[in-house]
C-alpha cells in the first residue's frame, strides 16, 4: 500500500513486496511440481525429485506462478496508478449503494442455486449435498465463533459429531435405546439442545483464555468427543459407529389438492415429504436451512449483539470496561455456533445414514476453518461461498489428479489466497477496516524511521485542527 | 498529610462518589499503591497528578476492577447519599454497569467499527433485548436499536463528530478518537467518568477545546470527573481538587492552587538535588507547618505572589 515512497528506508530485495510474492510463488510452484509429481520408490530414492524438477511439470507449475505474479503486478500498478475512486473499495462502497445489483446478485445465486442442480449428474448432486452444503452450513456457524467473536475453535467438528450421534440416538440406531424414537427432523430440535449445552459445557470453564490457549483447549475438546465415540462401545457402538440411521421425513398438516376444470390435471398431494437415497431433495433442504441460517445470523451481525461481539474481538479490555458482558456473549457465539454444526450433523447423519468416528477427525475442524478463512473471516457471504468452492475443488480435480495430491492443490490455493487478499475472497467490511487501518498507523509506529516522524507529525496537525476549531466556534 | 484530614473531617461523607481508604496494590516486590486514601465528591472535577510511574493508572485500575488491591478498601456512591458499594472483587464490566465510566491512556476503540457504532457498544450495554429478538427482528430489538442509533448521535453531536458518524475509528484523526472515547464512555450513562490522560498527544487549540468539553460534561451532565493529566494549564483550569501521588502515595491535595505551591509537590516535580534545591529543601523544611511564613527562596516568594 505504501508504494509512494513513504516508507522506503530498508531497501534491500527481500523488503520489497512484489520480490517477496515473487519468490513465494516460485517456491510454491516448485512445491506443488514435487508433491503432484512421481513419487519416490525403495529402490531408486531420488526417482521423486528426477521425475518432478527434470520433467515438463516443473516449468509449468513456476511458469504458471509467474504468470499470476505478472498479472497481479500489473493489476495493482494500474490501480495504484488510477485514483482511489476507481478501486474495489469505492465500487464496493457504490455497490452497496445500489441494493438493486446487489438483489439481482442473491437472485441470480439463490436461482441457480435452485435450478440447475437437477441437471446435473448423481455424482455432482451427492457433492453438492455431502460436501458443499454440509460444509457451508458447518462454515457459517464456525464464522460466527471465530469470525465475528474471534475465538479460536479447532474442536468445532466435534458439534457436528454430537448433532450427529445425538440423531442416531433418537433414532434408535445406537447400541442403547432412547426413551422414544423420532424422526431424524424432530431429532434437529435434539441435537441443537445438545450442542447448546455442550457448546455452554466447553465455553464455561475455557472462554477466560485468550487466542492460543483456547485454540488449545478447544483442540482437546474436539479429540475427547471422538475419542469417547471412538472408545465408547457399549453406547457408541465403537469404531464401527451406527448404521442405518433413517432418512427424514415430515407430514405436514395440510396437504395441496386441487383439480383444474377443463385441463386433465390434478394435484393430490397429502402433505408428506419424504427424504430417501437420493440427493437432491436433501440439497433443497439444505438450501433452506442454508437460507435459514445466514439471514438469521446477517440480523445478528448488524444487531447489538454483533457489535458486542467485534468489540470483543477487537479489543476486549475496552469491552468490558464499556460494560459489555464478555464472558456471557462469547458463551452465546459459541452456543450459535455449536447448533449451527449440530443441524448439520443431523442432515449428514440421515443422509449418509451411517457415521463413525473417523468422520470427525480434527482434520475436518481445520478445513472448515481453512474454509472460513478463505472465504474471509467475519463475511457471512464470504464464507459461504469459500466453503463452496473449496469443498467443490478436489471434486473437480478428481478425474486428473491422483486422490493423494488433491489437497496440495487446496493448500496451493490456500497460500496464493493468502498472498494476494489476505482478508480473504469476500472480505467482511469491519475486518477490511481493521487491516487497512493498521497498514496506515503502521508507519509511524514501526521502528523504523526517526526522520519521519516529523514528516508523520505534521500533516496529523492540519485535519486534527480543524475539527478542533469547529467545536470552538459552535459552543 | 494534614490537607487530608482536614478534607477528610470537613467532607459529608455521604457525598462521596469514591471512597478509597489504605488501599496497597502491589506486583510481587514492587508496591504500585501504598496506603492511599482519597474521597471524591459527587459533581466535582477532581485530577490526579504526579510524575511517571508515580501510580495515578494503577489507581484507576482498581477503582475500574482491572487490578485487586491486597489491602483497603475501594466504595462507590452512584449518587450522593445512596448507599456505598464496595468495588473490589467485582468484574469490570460490573463496576461499568454500577456507573463507573473510563477511557484509556492509549486509545482503545474498537477500530474496525465505525465512530457511530462504537458509541452504540456502550449505549447498548445498557439494554435487554437479546440475540433471539435480534435474529426475529422483533419490535423490542428494533426499538432498542433505533433508540441506541439515537442517543450515540446525541453524543457525538456533543463531542462534535457527528459528521464524522459513519467514518471507521481507526480513520479518525488523533483529537477525535479522544473524543470519540469519551462519548463511547459517556453512552453507558456513568455518573463517574474516568478519564487517563486525554490530552495526551493532542495540540494546544484541541486541549482547550477537551478543557471546554470536560467542563461541559460536568456541569450539564451532572458527571463528576475523575482526570489524571500531565499538562498543568488543563489541570489547573478545570479541576476543582487536586490529587498529587508520588511512589504510590498520595502527598498532597486540595484547591489547584494550594496544591501548586505545596512543598511536597514542587519536591516531587522538580526534585533537591542541586544547590538552589537545598535551599528550596530547607524553605520547605521551614514552610511545612505554616506555608506562607517562610518567604526566603526565590521560587516561594515567586508562588506566594501569584
Amino acid at each position: 500500500m505504501n508504494t509512494n515512497g513513504t516508507v522506503r528506508r530498508r531497501t534491500g530485495l527481500w523488503h520489497n513486496e512484489d520480490a517477496r510474492r515473487f519468490v513465494s510463488l516460485v517456491a510454491t510452484g516448485v512445491l506443488i511440481a514435487l508433491l503432484t509429481g512421481a513419487d519416490g520408490s525403495q529402490d531408486d530414492s531420488l526417482l521423486a525429485f528426477r521425475e518432478s524438477l527434470l520433467s515438463i511439470r516443473l516449468p509449468i507449475c513456476v511458469g504458471l506462478m509467474v504468470l499470476l505474479w505478472a498479472v497481479f503486478y500489473v493489476g495493482q500498478r494500474r490501480r495504484i496508478s488510477l485514483s482511489p475512486a476507481v478501486t474495489g473499495a469505492a465500487f464496493r462502497q457504490r455497490l452497496r449503494q445500489m441494493p438493486v445489483v446487489r438483489w439481482l446478485l442473491i437472485v441470480a445465486v439463490v436461482g441457480a442455486a435452485l435450478v440447475l442442480p437437477p441437471f446435473l449428474s448423481g455424482f455432482w448432486q451427492t457433492v453438492l449435498v455431502n460436501q458443499v452444503g454440509i460444509y457451508v452450513l458447518l462454515a457459517a456457524g464456525l464464522n460466527v465463533v471465530v469470525g465475528w467473536a474471534g475465538l479460536l475453535d479447532l474442536g468445532y467438528i466435534a458439534f457436528f459429531a454430537i448433532g450427529a450421534y445425538t440423531t442416531a440416538y433418537f433414532t434408535g440406531t445406537l447400541p442403547i435405546a432412547p426413551p422414544f424414537v423420532v424422526n431424524p427432523f424432530v431429532a434437529i430440535i435434539f441435537a441443537v439442545l445438545a450442542c447448546l449445552v455442550a457448546g455452554v459445557l466447553l465455553g464455561t470453564p475455557t472462554l477466560r483464555l485468550r487466542g492460543d490457549y483456547l485454540a488449545v483447549v478447544t483442540l482437546g475438546f474436539g479429540e475427547i468427543v471422538r475419542i469417547v465415540a471412538l472408545n465408547g462401545d457399549d453406547f457408541t457402538n465403537g469404531p464401527r459407529g451406527a448404521t442405518n440411521i433413517p432418512h427424514p421425513s415430515i407430514t405436514l398438516p395440510f396437504g395441496v389438492h386441487f383439480t383444474v376444470p377443463g385441463l386433465d390435471w390434478k394435484v393430490d398431494w397429502d402433505g408428506s415429504l419424504r427424504w430417501g437415497i437420493d440427493s437432491l431433495p436433501y440439497w433443497y433442504l439444505l438450501l433452506v436451512l442454508t437460507a435459514l441460517v445466514v439471514f438469521l445470523l446477517s440480523r445478528l451481525e448488524h444487531s447489538r449483539v454483533g457489535r458486542a461481539w467485534t468489540a470483543i474481538r477487537e479489543d476486549e479490555v475496552a469491552a468490558q470496561a464499556n460494560g459489555v458482558r464478555t464472558v456471557r456473549l462469547k458463551l452465546l457465539a459459541f452456543a450459535i455456533g455449536a447448533s449451527t454444526s449440530g443441524v448439520a450433523g443431523v442432515i449428514y447423519a440421515s443422509k449418509v445414514g451411517f457415521i463413525s468416528p473417523d468422520n470427525f477427525i480434527l482434520q475436518y475442524s481445520i478445513f472448515v476453518l481453512a474454509y472460513v478463512i478463505f472465504g474471509g473471516m467475519g463475511s457471512l457471504t464470504g464464507v459461504v461461498l469459500g466453503a463452496a468452492l473449496l469443498t467443490a475443488l478436489p471434486e473437480f480435480l478428481r478425474d486428473y489428479v491422483a486422490a493423494a495430491d488433491r489437497p496440495t492443490y487446496l493448500g496451493a490455493v490456500l497460500v496464493l489466497m493468502m498472498i494476494f487478499r489476505p482478508a480473504g475472497l469476500v472480505p467482511a467490511g469491519r475486518r477490511k477496516a481493521e487491516i487497512t487501518a493498521q497498514q496506515a498507523s503502521d508507519p509511524p509506529g514501526s521502528s523504523v524511521q526517526q526522520a519521519d516522524q516529523p514528516e508523520a507529525g505534521q500533516p496529523e496537525a492540519g485535519p486534527t485542527a480543524s475539527p478542533a476549531g469547529a467545536v470552538g466556534g459552535g459552543q | 498529610m494534614t490537607a487530608i484530614e482536614e478534607l477528610t473531617a470537613s467532607d459529608d461523607v455521604n457525598n462521596a462518589v469514591f471512597d478509597v481508604d489504605s488501599v496497597t496494590l502491589r506486583f510481587g516486590g514492587v508496591t504500585s499503591l501504598s496506603n492511599v486514601s482519597m474521597r471524591m465528591r459527587h459533581g466535582e472535577i477532581l485530577a490526579v497528578i504526579g510524575p511517571n510511574g508515580a501510580g495515578k493508572t494503577s489507581l484507576f485500575n482498581c477503582l475500574t476492577g482491572v487490578y485487586h488491591p491486597q489491602e483497603g478498601s475501594i466504595h462507590f456512591r452512584r449518587a450522593a447519599g445512596a448507599k456505598p458499594v464496595s468495588v473490589l472483587g467485582k468484574k469490570t464490566h460490573t463496576i461499568n454497569h454500577l456507573g463507573v465510566a473510563r477511557t484509556f491512556q492509549n486509545i482503545r476503540l474498537f477500530p474496525a467499527l465505525t465512530a457511530l457504532e462504537n458509541v452504540k457498544v456502550g449505549v447498548e450495554t445498557r439494554q435487554r433485548s437479546g440475540a433471539i429478538s435480534a435474529m426475529l427482528g422483533l419490535p423490542n430489538a428494533r426499538r432498542d436499536e433505533r433508540e441506541s442509533t439515537h442517543r450515540a448521535l446525541e453524543l457525538l453531536r456533543f463531542v462534535d463528530l457527528a459528521d464524522q458518524a459513519n467514518l471507521v475509528a481507526s480513520g479518525l484523526p488523533y483529537g477525535g478518537q479522544r473524543r470519540l472515547e469519551i462519548a463511547r464512555a459517556l453512552g453507558t450513562s456513568p455518573s463517574v467518568l474516568l478519564l487517563d490522560e486525554p490530552a495526551a498527544g493532542t495540540n494546544p487549540s484541541e486541549k482547550r477545546e477537551l478543557a471546554d468539553l470536560i467542563s461541559a460534561i460536568n456541569r450539564d451532565m451532572g458527571i463528576s470527573v475523575l482526570l489524571i493529566e500531565h499538562d498543568m494549564r488543563l489541570v489547573m483550569s478545570i479541576a476543582t481538587r487536586v490529587i498529587v501521588l508520588n511512589f504510590g502515595q498520595v502527598i498532597a491535595s486540595g484547591a489547584p492552587e494550594q496544591v501548586q505551591r505545596d512543598p511536597a509537590v514542587i519536591e516531587a516535580y522538580l526534585g533537591t538535588t542541586n544547590s538552589t534545591g537545598k535551599d528550596a529543601d530547607k524553605a520547605a523544611d521551614g514552610g511545612a507547618a505554616p506555608t506562607d511564613m517562610t518567604p526566603d527562596g526565590p521560587a516561594t516568594g515567586e508562588e506566594v505572589g501569584s
